[in-house]
């Protein structure tokens, strides 16, 4: 059947205004679809390749937006748009980082729309699942971007597990370096969850690249203070610099005294299905210089394990190199 | 029925909820100065402002216009007169086939008089054009930019 992809197919959708209502009806909608910017919906639902019944909107819910200082960190409203987030004046004192994470995203039209909770509940770009082909991740048996003629460029050189595609957002890996935490309600209750932890493999769930349900509403997300004001860094390779998707990504925190790395977080985007945190990497470093022996040794670390596709080998000497420009601190600030 | 305003003027749209603003502006209200290009929110063709703030109307749905102002290149000029960023864009040939011209106008509205070439860059990072080579562009820009 021919697709009019400029016409919506036929739903109900609900525009509730409080938290409380939002998750009622997500229990009593049991194929719900949240919409927060709808950047990433329109594309699905337009094309027909998810077809929910029920489109639970929520433009309308205040309590989910806006930013907060608490107990030297802040909490960011799932639904706070990304033009918020980058330009709120404390995120850009304290947790750089993810300001700079969140003004890369797309264009200023993208940022003025998309939503924090939107960024990290985007699905994969995977060309193929986007086209609606009938791979692992949307029940299917076979990955079309891992078979001989594949083109597959930007796909995952980490932790593949049937399905190659990667996760494709700059705001995930940095709320993971600072430690994050997201706050996720359904009608049962609250629950927090790592940042680190919310982000899933295919291992886990082909289908989904976060833990969050059917149900589940991402409520908010609490930066701790942990890496306030710290030694920050955020880097995005992409194609074409106006705007675009990563290639790969970088955030780092790191707490130094003199030039000795205290602490140390390093985060990667765009290799796997989830940011990956180079806790190996992270372990070796921590307690030495921030020189050029020590950047060496972490991007050794980094890409072990690397099983590259016929056209992504590039991301093992870009990633390698993204990790050793982080621990150098190169200026990479783009505001 | 969805209540908002378009260009100061009250409107009550009785549309698909998630109909794209871009076809409730050109099919509904017959506003067709907003332009599309791509449809996915790549080229900013499509760019209005929704309470000052440019986004692309081809990926907002018509149930985010409730209770907002909407502004389209249709509102700019005033009495018969360009506003100063279109003039520019017509005398520094800002526009050659057009088509980018709506969107790169309502994108850059609220730079300031003076804005830098950078300002200038980022503020149009996602409007595309196939014509000009952007040169043009920064120019008219650089010579109508009021900071509206
Ligand atoms: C042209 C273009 C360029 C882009 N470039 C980039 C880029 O460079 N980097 C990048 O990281 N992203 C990029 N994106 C993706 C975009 O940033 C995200 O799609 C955007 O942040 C989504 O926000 P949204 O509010 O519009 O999401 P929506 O489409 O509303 O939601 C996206 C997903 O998250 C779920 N969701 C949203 N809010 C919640 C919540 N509170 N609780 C539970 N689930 C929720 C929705 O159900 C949906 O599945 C781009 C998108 C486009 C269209
Ligand atoms: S038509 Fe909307 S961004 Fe291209
Ligand atoms: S003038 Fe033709 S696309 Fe810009």
């Amino acid at each position: 059947m021919p697709v009019i992809r400029d016409v919506m197919p036929a739903f109900e959708l609900f525009q509730p205004t409080s938290i409380a209502d939002t998750l009622g009806l997500l229990s009593r909608h049991d194929d719900a679809w949240i919409m927060a910017g709808g950047l990433d919906s329109f594309d699905w639902l337009k094309d027909r390749i998810k077809r929910p019944s029920v489109i639970i909107d929520l433009g309308g819910v205040g309590e989910l937006r806006g930013i907060r200082e608490a107990e030297g960190g802040v909490e960011i409203g799932a639904n706070t748009t990304l033009t918020e987030l980058s330009s709120h004046p404390v995120v850009r004192e304290k947790f750089r980082l993810l300001a700079e994470a969140a003004g890369i995203v797309g264009s200023p039209q993208i940022r003025n729309q998309g939503s924090i909770g939107g960024n990290l509940g985007q699905d994969t770009r995977c060309h193929y699942y986007r086209a609606g082909w009938p791979c692992y991740r949307a029940g299917g048996n076979i990955c079309y971007a891992d078979t001989p003629t594949a083109v597959n460029r930007e796909h995952a050189i980490l932790e593949a597990d049937r399905c190659v595609a990667v996760s494709p957002s700059d705001s995930a890996p940095a709320l993971i370096a600072l430690d994050a935490q997201m706050v996720v309600r359904n009608a049962d209750g609250e629950r927090i969850v790592a940042a680190r932890d919310f982000f899933i493999g295919p291992w886990l769930d082909i289908t989904r690249m976060t833990v969050l349900k059917q149900g589940d509403l991402l409520v908010s997300i609490r930066v701790p203070g942990t890496f306030a004001g710290k030694s920050h860094y955020f880097e995005k390779v992409r194609d074409r610099q106006v705007w675009d998707f990563p290639l790969v990504n970088i955030a780092a925190a790191m707490a130094t005294s003199g030039n000795t790395i205290d602490d140390v977080r390093l985060v990667v985007g765009g290799v796997a299905a989830r940011p990956i945190r180079l806790v190996a990497a992270e372990d070796a470093i921590r307690g030495r210089t921030r020189n050029e022996d020590t950047a060496q040794l972490a991007a050794d670390i980094a890409t072990r394990g690397a099983v590259t596709l016929r056209h992504n080998a590039y991301k093992v000497p870009l990633m390698q190199n993204l990790v050793k420009r982080a621990i150098r601190g190169e200026g990479a600030w783009t505001s | 029925m969805i209540a908002c305003k378009v260009n100061g003027t009250s409107r009550r749209l009785n549309v698909h909820p998630m109909k794209r603003v871009l076809d409730v502006l050109r099919e509904d209200l017959g506003l067709t100065g907003t332009k599309e290009g791509c449809g996915e929110g790549e080229c900013g063709a499509c760019t209005v402002r929704i309470d000052g703030v440019p986004v692309n109307s081809c990926l907002v749905p018509a149930a985010h216009l409730d209770g907002v102002s909407v502004e389209t290149i249709e509102g700019l000029g005033a009495n018969g007169k360009l506003h100063p960023l279109q003039d520019a864009f017509v005398v520094e040939g800002g526009a050659q086939c057009g088509i980018c011209t709506p969107g790169m106008i309502m994108a850059a509205l609220q730079l300031p008089r003076g804005a830098s070439t950078v300002d200038i860059q980022a503020a149009l990072a996602g409007n595309l054009c196939r014509c000009t080579g952007y040169e043009a562009i920064y120019r008219s820009v650089k010579k109508g930019a009021r900071g509206r």
